[in-house]
């Protein structure tokens, strides 16, 4: 029950501001500006990607504390762990999420397809964390959910290689 | 003239088949002839991942030579697949309610087809959303390419969760364990239903490039 509610909240935000990404180049019509950047056009996708990975990883680290505190949960030495497997499910979910959104902001109804596209691709993603969280929240070692740590690195390796292959065919128009 | 030839080829497949499932094979000891939906069940799924396949190759082709024929057959094997893992579903449902007692359970591997069939809505969505034809297809294709390749990450984080669906009888390592004339009724009906999944691929495909040509 736990894992899945902080995964909701994680997911929820990570949503939220992933839809965002591509507002201001939309809004402020600068789309032609990231057309025009000199150099190679996944180096765009990289630097939105960092962004996003850090702003979901602050608010993250707070979701955890209010969660820890609020849910009287002692994390103790299953921090690291479960630092790891936040870690590498957060980088995935941001890897898709900057794609699909670079693709629905110029695209009506925005706000509705981004996440249609985006919630069924991360079940793996979402799968692989909340197994691996549950297990490590119950004091089992890291040895344990080595599967699933296996398969959040494969998504992540998958994810990154097709934005980074593909991200100027997106950004083309 | 050969789509012709191609549908044909797939009546008389439908109807080999159909004379294999309800005739040469036997009815089976203890689900009875409820088993038999299995001659439509699981071939429609072999054939659904087989046109996902063709789409993700014709995706790829796409956006390396940005032909649209190779557009239009990514669409249109993508949205047969579609159909095709929907049959697969339904006829699951109806094997399911006197088998297990349930149209559906949150099981893991109904879990996994679920999951990629809703992948595939939302990339016929996204084909319908966008109003200008050239990058509607460069966007489609990159989704083609992503749910695609997500497939076996689907498959595999649910295979990691107990599964109450027996483990596939076929396509496993080792011997099989089904009676051969199963087997053979089972080949049969895959050959039938490829064939129709590839009928129904060339016309949509040429229904598409109609629908071009009259837009253009």
């Amino acid at each position: 029950m736990l894992p899945g509610l902080l995964w909701l909240g994680f997911i929820l935000s990570g949503v939220l501001g992933l839809g965002r990404a591509f507002l201001v180049e939309h809004e402020n019509d600068c789309w032609e500006a990231l057309l025009l950047a000199p150099g190679d056009k996944s180096a765009i996708y990289l630097g939105k990607l960092t962004g996003s990975l850090v702003l979901m990883l602050v608010v993250e680290a707070l979701v955890l504390a209010l969660f820890v505190l609020f849910f009287n949960v002692d994390l103790g030495p299953a921090l690291p762990a479960l630092a790891l497997v936040i870690g590498l499910g957060t980088v995935g979910i941001a890897a898709v999420g900057t794609l699909f959104a670079a693709m629905t902001a110029q695209v009506r109804a925005r706000e509705l397809l981004f996440p249609v596209l985006l919630l069924p691709v991360l079940v793996p993603v979402l799968l692989g964390t909340v197994k691996a969280t549950e297990a490590l929240l119950l004091r089992e070692p890291l040895a344990a959910v080595a599967h699933w740590l296996k398969l959040l690195i494969a998504a992540d390796v998958v994810y990154l290689a097709i934005g980074f292959l593909t991200f100027d065919v997106i950004l083309e128009g | 003239m050969s789509t012709l030839l191609l549908g044909w080829l797939a009546a008389v497949g439908l109807a080999a088949g159909l004379v294999m499932g309800f005739g040469v094979a036997p009815r089976e000891v203890t689900q009875g002839n409820v088993q038999r939906i299995m001659y439509l069940h699981v071939p429609a799924v072999w054939v659904a991942y087989l046109a996902f396949t063709v789409g993700l190759i014709a995706s790829i082709t796409y956006l390396a030579q940005r032909r649209p024929g190779a557009d239009r057959l990514a669409h249109a094997a993508c949205e047969v697949g579609t159909v095709f893992l929907g049959v697969n579903i339904a006829t699951g449902a109806i094997w399911g309610k006197p088998t297990w007692g349930t149209w559906w359970t949150w099981d893991a591997r109904l879990t996994s087809v679920a999951v990629v069939f809703v992948m595939f809505l939302a990339y016929l969505l996204l084909r319908g959303a966008i109003e200008d034809h050239e990058r509607g297809a460069r966007y489609a294709a990159v989704l083609a390419i992503v749910a695609a390749l997500n497939i076996p990450l689907v498959h595999f984080s649910v295979y990691w969760w107990r599964t109450l669906h027996q483990p596939p009888s076929l396509l496993k390592p080792g011997s099989s364990t089904m009676p051969a004339v199963i087997v053979t009724a089972l080949l049969v009906n895959f050959v039938a239903l490829a064939l129709l999944g590839a009928y129904f691929v060339a016309r949509r495909a040429r229904l598409l490039a109609v629908e071009e040509e009259a837009l253009a």
